[in-house]
């Protein structure tokens, strides 16, 4: 049975006069993949700045597993089990990879100021921890062998791939992923394809913002399609794939008159 | 006297001075400070505008001003009207220099280094201020006559009335250059969206010079016109500084009218502290000005709160 | 700390525990270094907020102040055990810093560092207008030396007393920086952004560090007040706050070493500035300057690259 982890609903963003989210309605099931498509500027990297808290709804309700998260700091959401990456890089440059991706525990563990300081055998303990969750999800990730090195360092695939890791550490029950096949050549894309289906496995539920349209399609269990803030399509891939609004947000005008 | 040197502070008032006659002193002290802190604020909110960036070391821009026309005038024995034009050019040079040599290699740097690296450009003038001219202050004589006028019981001098003129003057220049001229206007859309600007043909590095050319200007101008009132030490930048982009804030970020309004309304705040209240307290008042508006309203009286979350400090 | 602090802190610890010995005893060098500690104890603080967190303060001198006035007036006009003092000291400052903190750290680069100036403006104000309990700017004078078990302690006691500070703190802070929060500290830096977004309450780890480097400070600014007996406003105003950012910069901001490195470069210099006492302010406005235009990482940095570099030029001539 697969209620929704993540429901939706009225939600609309102004920013000044300009409407950037226009009522939208819609669910995520637990231990799904859903995708989020549309034009450029359609919103979608603005739904999931409002579902992570990073700025705030003009209307709507946001509810994470039954409970009410739109209004909440962007930090409490992430411990109560959403995570994400971003369309924009977003690595700690002035950090090792290993140190990315710890950091990504942070919420899952509590040393403090003094403990930290005073290098208390609790907080000791708990470091063996984060470094070794920590390893473990650069190795589910495939970058197991270059943890020393700087975040920056790496070639841009592998950043994606490191932001991802970093999310999966903070233990999500929902990510969001912001374009991570942007950038990326066909074969990353196509192990990204099968990581993703491996973190689907891991019972985690993911929210797709992706244009790849052949990626979409392989990892889709669910498609939502946004045009300038609307919801015009939400259900299958292939039947989105065929709805004539959707086709006509993507091409414009002409295909409606072809 | 009061540590500013302009006006009495409340313990000299010959007992025959009515309270409207204190109040007309003070409001007319604080028009004079006001003045000078709005052409700080203007010249803040000019590098600003076509940057991204707070000058810190605008005040020593005012600070050389009267020292150097000190020189000019004192030393040089040179003619006031010339000794001006030279002491301006002269620091608009500095300013001009300063961002070629300090700020424009750093243009791609991040914002903290562009905060420390105007403060060493404000140490370096103040060092080069000590080193040539001490730690003393210097005067200017006042530059017309020097009885004071007297208006309704209240003690005016004539200078005050020669800064007042200046710096509407100073305004109003700026206001027709910014909103009148291609120039002008060609700066405040480099600040805006430097790469747009680029795109349409401006050329983003020389506005940028010019800004700062520009502010270093009605920094000398505001020195100038001050002295003979206040005296100038090498150490009055950082507080002119402070209290120059209280008004920047207060008047909202950006925005030029809002700074020299803002600007007169700290100096007779000030001006009013310092006389009915103490006089040893009166830079707080600016600077809880300041605090005030950056903790409750970053935007304050006149930008709009949106704008100020979209700029790219 | 990691392996490879290690090393430079045994090298500190033994090099101050054998210094009065090859000073000769020299009270002049030895107070050197006091001052030294004291600076240095000042600038971790600064670099683990700049440093580490990304933030900026512009008013430092005003929590050493804090620290100073409050050891000096209550030893003085309360006759307040030295230690209550310092820790009274330490609790204000703590307090000041997170009250001041809160509103000011949610600011953004610019806003920040003049909200701090102006604030450390106005405890420079108020230091010297508090003349019934400060003195004014005339100051406070006959702050009681600390003594220990009767005897006071002076010279060498006092120098191996600050460094042990220092020491402790530096092993404190190194901790720190290589833990759970100093991570936080280091995302906030790298991208608020994603550090709120993993879980990390960003605002509240930046007063955090803020409330931190006013406590470092104001220890620093007790055992200046009962090493010099007579302190001033004057020791506390915006150059003060400025020289200490400039240690940090100096030094290196991207590791706390770099600040200690750079409080011994500008408490040593001025040393070598007294002859030219109309130079000093330039004089530190040309090296500012020089190091943010040419080397800004800071000296520190600067340093290890010159030798790495030299080390493969040198394996180079051997193949």
């Amino acid at each position: 049975m697969n209620e929704a982890i993540l429901r939706v609903e009225g939600l609309e963003k102004f920013f000044g006069g300009l409407r950037a989210i226009d009522t939208l309605d819609f669910t995520v099931a637990a231990g799904k993949i859903k995708s989020i498509i549309g034009p450029n500027g359609a919103g979608k990297t603005t739904l999931f700045n409002l579902v992570t808290g990073v700025f705030p709804l003009t209307r709507g309700v946001i509810e994470f597993q039954g409970r009410a998260i739109h209004g909440l700091k962007a930090h409490a959401i992430a411990r109560l089990g959403i995570s994400r990456t971003f369309q924009t890089l977003e690595l700690f440059g002035n950090m090792t990879v290993l140190e990315n991706v710890m950091l990504g525990r942070h919420s899952r563990s509590s040393a403090g100021i003094f403990s930290a300081g005073l290098r208390l055998p609790g907080m000791q303990k708990e470091e063996k921890e984060i470094r070794e969750k920590a390893l473990a999800e650069l190795q589910f990730m495939g970058l197991g062998d270059k943890s020393s090195g700087g975040a920056t360092s790496l070639p841009l695939g592998e950043q994606k791939l490191l932001e991802i890791a970093r999310a999966l550490a903070t233990q999500p029950k929902l990510l969001l992923l912001d374009e991570p096949a942007a950038g990326l050549n066909m074969r990353e894309t196509g192990n990204l394809s099968e990581t993703i289906l491996k973190i689907r496995d891991r019972g985690i539920t993911i929210l797709l913002v992706e244009h790849d349209m052949s990626l979409v399609m392989e990892v889709s269990d669910e498609v939502l399609v946004l045009h300038y803030g609307r919801k015009i399509a939400d259900g299958l891939p292939r039947d989105v794939q065929r709805n004539r609004e959707v086709i006509a947000a993507y091409l414009g005008e002409e295909a409606e008159d072809a | 006297m009061s540590r500013t040197g302009i006006g009495p502070s409340p313990i000299d008032f010959p007992t025959k001075m009515t309270f409207t006659s204190q109040l007309i002193q003070f409001l007319f002290t604080g028009l004079t400070l006001g003045s000078i802190y709005a052409m700080v604020a203007l010249g803040f909110t000019m590098i600003y505008n076509a940057t991204g960036i707070i000058n810190l070391a605008q005040g020593e821009f005012v600070m050389l001003g009267g020292l150097v026309i000190v020189f000019f005038t004192m030393i040089l024995k040179i003619p006031l009207p010339i000794g001006f034009a030279l002491t301006v050019t002269l620091v608009t040079l500095v300013g001009a220099l300063f961002e070629r040599l300090a700020i424009q290699p750093l243009k791609n740097a991040s914002v903290i280094t562009l905060i420390i690296i105007t403060l060493a450009g404000s140490i370096l003038f103040r060092g080069l201020a000590m080193f040539l001219w001490g730690k003393d202050p210097y005067a200017l004589p006042p530059f017309s006559g020097g009885n004071p006028w007297h208006f309704m019981g209240a003690s005016l001098q004539p200078q005050i009335f020669w800064i007042l003129v200046i710096t509407v003057l100073v305004v109003c220049g700026t206001a027709f250059f910014f909103n009148r001229t291609l120039v002008g206007k060609a700066m405040t859309a480099c600040a805006f969206n430097p790469l747009a600007a680029r795109l349409v043909g401006i050329d983003v590095q020389r506005m940028v010079l010019l800004s700062f050319a520009l502010s270093a200007a009605i920094g000398a101008i505001a020195g100038v016109i001050i002295t003979p009132i206040t005296l100038m030490d090498y150490e009055r930048g950082p507080l002119l500084a402070l209290k120059g982009f209280s008004a920047m804030v207060l008047g909202g970020l950006g925005s030029g009218a809002g700074s020299i309004i803002a600007g007169f309304i700290i100096g007779i705040l000030e001006s009013l502290g310092a006389g009915l209240i103490s006089s040893g307290y009166k830079d707080a008042i600016a600077l809880l000005v300041l605090l005030a508006v950056l903790w409750v309203k970053p935007s304050g009286l006149f930008g709009s709160a949106e704008a100020s979350e979209l700029k790219k400090f | 700390m990691s392996r490879k602090d290690f090393w430079p802190l045994l090298f500190i610890t033994l090099g101050i525990a054998v210094f009065p010995i090859v000073a000769g005893g020299s009270e002049y060098s030895i107070s050197l270094l006091v001052f030294l500690g004291i600076n240095g104890l000042t600038t971790m603080g600064l670099s683990l907020l700049m440093g580490y967190a990304g933030q900026i303060s512009l008013g430092h001198a005003a929590f050493y102040g804090i620290g100073a006035y409050s050891s000096g007036i209550l030893t003085t006009k309360y006759s307040i055990h030295p230690l209550i003092a310092f820790l009274a000291g330490i609790f204000l400052s703590a307090i000041v810093a997170f009250l001041v903190g809160k509103p000011t750290l949610r600011l953004r680069g610019h806003y920040m560092a003049v909200a701090t100036l102006g604030f450390g403006e106005i405890l420079f104000i108020l230091f010297n207008e508090l003349s019934p309990l400060t003195g004014g700017p005339s100051g406070l004078s006959g702050i009681p030396a600390l003594t220990f078990l009767g005897q006071p302690i002076e010279g060498s006691a006092y120098l191996y007393l600050v460094w042990a500070f220092v020491i402790l703190v530096l092993i404190f802070s190194l901790n720190l920086i290589n833990s759970r929060v100093g991570r936080a500290l280091r995302a906030v830096h790298g991208s608020e952004l994603a550090a709120n977004a993993m879980g990390v309450d960003a605002s509240r780890y930046k007063v955090q560090v803020f409330v931190v480097s006013a406590i470092y400070a104001s220890m620093a600014g007790s055992l200046y007040a009962h090493f010099v007996t007579f302190i001033s406003p004057s020791s506390f105003s915006l150059m003060f706050s400025i020289l200490l950012l400039m240690m940090v910069v100096i030094g290196g901001t991207s590791t706390i070493w770099g600040s200690l490195l750079g409080a011994a470069v500008l408490t040593l210099l001025p040393e070598y500035l007294r002859a030219f006492e109309d130079f000093d302010v330039l004089v530190y406005g040309i090296i500012l300057m020089v190091v943010l235009l040419f080397m800004p990482q800071g000296i520190l940095e600067g340093l290890r690259g010159f030798m790495e570099r030299k080390r493969g030029s040198q394996s180079k001539s051997h193949e």
